[in-house]
């Protein structure tokens, strides 16, 4: 890896480089308990006009690497390693000022709750615009005009009147729309969406997804979308990161992951999740135990406290060796376990894929 | 907004008027005999029998009290003293002081402008140095400058005002000699220029600020860091605003929501009156009045003064809702 | 059908099947006022509008619908946490409606209830023995072997380590405070448990060992549950019986199977196509029906039927006339609509 590739000109240094690509991101932050290791080693690519899902429960690192993505922690007390590529540019290195020239301008984020993530003393549309001007040096009225089409292009009832209305005068729905088309303001190539829809109603969630595929369509942007709904998932990504404990622990294409996953915490997801379209009467195949504390992370695998297929590892060295995220076969699809791929495959069909 | 204005200023007048009964009510229930007070020395069961009926004190209570609200409320005044002796007492009417025989009105405009320039410079003082300090803190959490405000604030809050009053008063005009002793009681502005108004005022501004200043350094520092925890200031910093405007347009704005509302209460409720400060360095304003008042169990006067100070306190509430609700959309006044 | 027949019930068996809870026309308006001095009543919120709810004993009743259709104040009004502005709850034959909190009492033995966040339900001065034990002091029960050993059985029974005992809420994960919570409801053996999302705050394999839990108790105890949730999975997961709620109304009911494969009102459809399943291939083959809007104001609810405003079958008669729940397809299956149809939707 080249080091001179942030002040080169993109064109040269992108051909045959994915649009995104994360290597090795640590996020390690210092507190009075001890050292939180949030995320240990995250590593994937995105090209743009595709959706990559970041599926795992809390604690599992995937909000903190979305920040680390925006560089919203710089400045503070934690410790970011690793690199992330972004159309060329280094972001983990960059300088505060760099990066908050790409902040919402190349990135941008729609957050879990609409409600508390826009300003309560603030009109919705002196929101959107402030979000324009910071990056463009045009007149207010330009700011203005754009806000009103993106408001109505993301399904916003007369946009030029609920353009001065304050956040709390929309419906949650509405507010989530208005914080998609704040994060559209600048055109941004890459939108990091963090639960976009896990606090609005399962009608509006359909919505809000369906405006997220046919944006993401017409703007070409590459989508992170964070989400511990596997349904979600299946609907809207092409590719999924399952975290656990900070580290990726599987990672595929979305049929691998559904149809084919080897690790036996995606098993844990796909059997803990009841179904709409079945009715299974038995009991749900939950994982015993709770998520690790980041500040203590068990030594070897971090599923392993929770995992019940330990007795299929040769060597039973799940407690003390951390298994590598290996890809298996041509597909992009790897795991980190230390089960031979033959026998998880075995495992899967014979015991976990009947009771799914 | 008229009607919620309309409903509160009415709310209002029964607050004042509850407060007035009690207050009426309470004074009677002391021991002391008014009808004594007045005549003096030279008391005897004749004297006190005419004090009673020129003040009407051997009327029923309920109707002395009804007397004395119509003076309060009718726009001629009433009519006070006894038969042979009567003169008009011009609205507002608040009687007149068993002491001296002042209208109690007239004292009260007299020693109010004292009060009203003490508690106004105190409470730009403190505001400035509270905010000040308290977002400092915030902005630099943990570190030197955080834990030292928060130690002063400590010490603000819990340093004696009369203590540190009177410690002022000796360092800066009995020792240093920096401030000339105060040779008026009552600095009015325009009387005896702005150097001497200020060399005036200066002292018993920062006694009355300290405690005030400390609370306020305490409220903005957690205010602020509540805010600055917000979702809305990580979207703010996600848009790519630089620091300061997410701290000062964004943060500010909130955490100083809050203190809009305890900066007008204590105003108002600074507005009848600062006691010890104005006792410290022999200010005849409101407070000191009231304390003479009291001493000397002068109804009217402390009638006067209690309800003229709740109608600074009940105003200031309003007017804090109403600014609260100007400040906040999410508000509805209703 | 006095207050104190069913009050000696307790700790009898049930007979599995009797009819426990019943609620008929259920009413709750939160008055909308007005006024300068005196305040006027110029509207109501109608919350619950008519709910006609039955839940026989060991059975689970999964009530389901978005926010603001009224399932979390029906639980209320069930638990007698509020009382009903109209209609009738009756429990084992007696109505419990407006019964005073002292007449009220013996009931609290048989109805408990879980509530969603278990962070804010439990409080955190309160060692978690005392908030498990606390029923039995409310109600002043005394136990065999003594509360605390009582307690720690309850404990070790949904799945506390009983030494535990001692220990402050806070020191616990969301998922065991959840138990504390299941602990506490079943401290005093009810007969039914109000559920109000008891899921929803949890994470993803820690909500299914609480589901787990929460059959496994009913099967052991013939427990009945009120299932409130807005998780369409988890109510045909758990439930027996389901009823769609939307603004304040039952709009349809139906034993589990008939309603997610024979729904025939709009909006179950409407629900039901909205909710992505974990299954990519699927995702992909599915009709849609997308909803437009939002949930109309329960301030002021639309004449007739209250989802005409959003049914893409709406005609003048639905603007006119309110459709009732009407028998419709497999037995117990109501659906209150002018124009119901089956449709393939999960």
């Amino acid at each position: 890896m080249t080091e001179s590739v942030t002040s080169a000109p993109p064109a040269d240094t992108r051909a045959g480089k994915p649009f995104l690509e994360v290597k090795d991101l640590q996020v390690h932050f210092p507190t009075d308990d001890g050292m939180v290791r949030a995320v240990n080693g995250l590593n994937f690519t995105l090209e743009r006009g595709k959706t990559l899902g970041i599926v795992g429960e809390s604690g599992s690192g995937k909000s903190v690497s979305s920040l680390a993505i925006m560089g919203l922690h710089k400045g503070s007390k934690a410790k970011v390693t690793g690199e992330i590529w972004l159309d060329g540019a280094e972001l983990v290195g960059m300088s505060v000022p760099e990066m908050r020239a790409l902040r919402g301008q190349q990135v941008a984020m729609i957050f879990q709750d609409p409600l508390s993530a826009m300003h309560p003393f603030f009109r919705v549309g002196d929101q959107l615009t402030e979000a324009f001007l910071v990056h463009n040096d045009a007149p207010k009225a330009v700011a203005k005009k754009r806000a009103i089409e993106l408001l109505d292009r993301v399904g916003i009832p007369s946009p030029d009147k609920r353009f001065f209305d304050y956040p709390h005068q929309f419906s949650g729905g509405m507010r989530q729309r208005a914080m998609i088309a704040m994060a559209l303001m600048c055109d941004p190539s890459l939108l990091i969406a963090d639960e976009p829809t896990t606090a609005l109603d399962v009608t509006v969630q359909a919505q809000i997804l369906d405006l997220m595929k046919d944006l993401q369509k017409e703007f070409n942007s590459a989508i992170i979308l964070i989400t511990h709904d596997l349904g979600v998932v299946a609907k809207m990504t092409e590719n999924v990161v399952v975290m656990y404990g900070g580290r990726v622990v599987e990672s595929g294409n979305v049929r691998d992951i559904f149809y084919r996953p080897e690790m036996p915490y995606t098993w844990g997801l796909l059997g803990s999740i009841p179904r709409v379209n079945r009715s299974g009467d038995g009991r749900l195949k939950s994982i015993r135990g709770t998520p690790p504390s980041l500040i203590n992370l068990p030594k070897g695998c971090p599923f392993q406290p929770r995992c019940d297929y330990q007795e299929h590892v040769e060597g039973a060295n799940c407690s003390t060796e951390l298994p590598e995220l290996l890809q298996i076969g041509q597909e992009q699809h790897r795991v980190r376990c230390h089960i031979k791929s033959e026998e998880r495959r075995q495992l899967f069909t014979e015991q976990i894929k009947p009771s799914l | 907004m008229g009607r919620y204005l309309i409903r509160r200023l009415i709310q209002a007048v029964f607050v004042l008027v509850v407060i007035s009964a009690i207050t009426f009510f309470l004074f009677w229930a002391t021991p002391a005999n008014p009808a004594l007070l007045i005549c003096g020395k030279n008391c005897n069961a004749e004297t006190v029998a005419q004090v009673n009926a020129t003040y009407g004190f051997d009327k029923p209570l309920v109707v002395q009290y009804g007397q004395y609200m119509q003076g309060l409320v009718s726009p001629g005044g009433r009519t006070i003293g006894s038969e042979g002796n009567e003169r008009n007492c011009p609205w507002p009417c608040f009687g007149e002081s068993y002491q001296n025989g002042i209208p109690v009105w007239n004292s009260i405009k007299d020693a109010f402008p004292a009060t009203l320039w003490l508690a106004l410079g105190a409470a730009v003082l403190w505001l400035v140095a509270g905010v000040m300090l308290g977002l400092i803190a915030a902005l630099r959490k943990g570190k030197f400058i955080d834990k030292l405000s928060v130690g002063l604030a400590l010490f603000g809050v819990s340093f004696p005002t009369i203590v540190f009053g009177y410690l002022l008063l000796y360092l800066f005009i009995v020792k240093l000699n920096w401030i000339p002793f105060p040779d008026t009681a009552n600095a009015a502005l325009f009387s005896v220029g702005p150097v001497k108004w200020l060399q005036f005022y200066i002292l018993p501004w920062i006694t009355l600020a300290l405690v005030f200043a400390a609370l306020y350094t305490r409220i903005t520092r957690a205010n602020m860091i509540d805010t600055m925890n917000e979702d809305y200031i990580r979207t703010a910093r996600a848009k790519g605003l630089d620091e300061r405007t997410v701290v000062f347009k964004h943060g500010l704005r909130s955490a100083l929501t809050p203190i809009v509302t305890i900066f007008g209460l204590d105003v108002g409720g600074l507005l009848g009156g600062a006691v010890i400060t104005e006792q410290i360095f022999s200010i005849t304003g409101l407070g000191k009045f009231s304390i003479d008042s009291v001493l000397s169990n002068d109804l009217p006067a402390i009638m006067g003064v209690v309800l003229f100070a709740a109608i600074f306190v009940v105003l200031a509430n309003i007017v804090v809702d109403v600014l609260y609700a100007v400040i906040d959309p999410r508000v509805r006044l209703a | 059908m006095s207050t104190t027949t069913s009050a000696e019930q307790t700790g009898k068996e049930v007979a599995g099947g009797e009819l426990l809870l019943e609620t008929r026309g259920l009413q709750r308006y939160f008055p909308v006022t007005q006024g300068i001095i005196f305040q006027k009543q110029t509207g109501a919120v109608k919350a619950v509008d008519g709910v006609d709810l039955s839940l026989h004993a060991g059975e689970t009743l999964g009530v389901v619908g978005e926010s603001g259709c009224g399932k979390t104040t029906t639980g209320r009004l069930v638990t007698r946490l509020d009382e009903p502005t109209a209609g009738s709850i009756s429990f084992l034959g007696s109505d419990i409606s407006h019964l005073s909190r002292a007449k009220m009492r013996p009931f609290r033995r048989e109805i408990q209830m879980i509530f969603q966040d278990p962070f804010s339900s439990l409080n955190p001065r309160q060692t978690v023995g005392t908030i498990i034990g606390a029923p039995y002091d409310i109600q002043k029960v005394k136990t065999e072997t003594g509360t605390k050993k009582a307690v720690q059985t309850l404990m070790e029974r949904v799945g506390l380590n009983p030494e535990h005992y001692n220990r402050y809420p806070h020191e616990f994960s969301g998922g065991q405070r959840q138990r504390i919570g299941v602990a506490r409801a079943l401290a005093l053996r009810p007969k039914l448990i109000v559920c109000d999302e008891p899921v929803s705050a949890l994470d993803v394999s820690i909500q299914a060992q609480i589901v787990n839990l929460l059959e496994d108790l009913q099967e052991e105890f013939g427990l009945a549950y009120l299932f409130i949730a807005h998780d369409l999975s988890v109510i045909r997961h758990i439930s027996d019986r389901v009823a769609v709620m939307y603004l304040g109304k039952v709009v349809e009911t139906a034993d589990r199977d008939e309603l997610y494969n024979h729904a025939r009102h709009p909006y179950t459809h409407a629900l039901l196509s909205a909710v992505p399943e974990a299954d990519p291939d699927a995702e992909d083959a599915r009709e849609r029906i997308r909803l437009t809007g939002d949930v109309p104001s329960p301030l002021n609810p639309p004449s007739g039927c209250r989802f005409r405003t959003r049914c893409w079958k709406a005609q003048e008669i639905c603007a006119a006339e309110e459709p009732p729940l009407m028998q419709i397809g497999a037995p117990g299956h109501q659906s209150a609509c002018h124009f119901p149809e089956e449709r393939d939707v999960v």
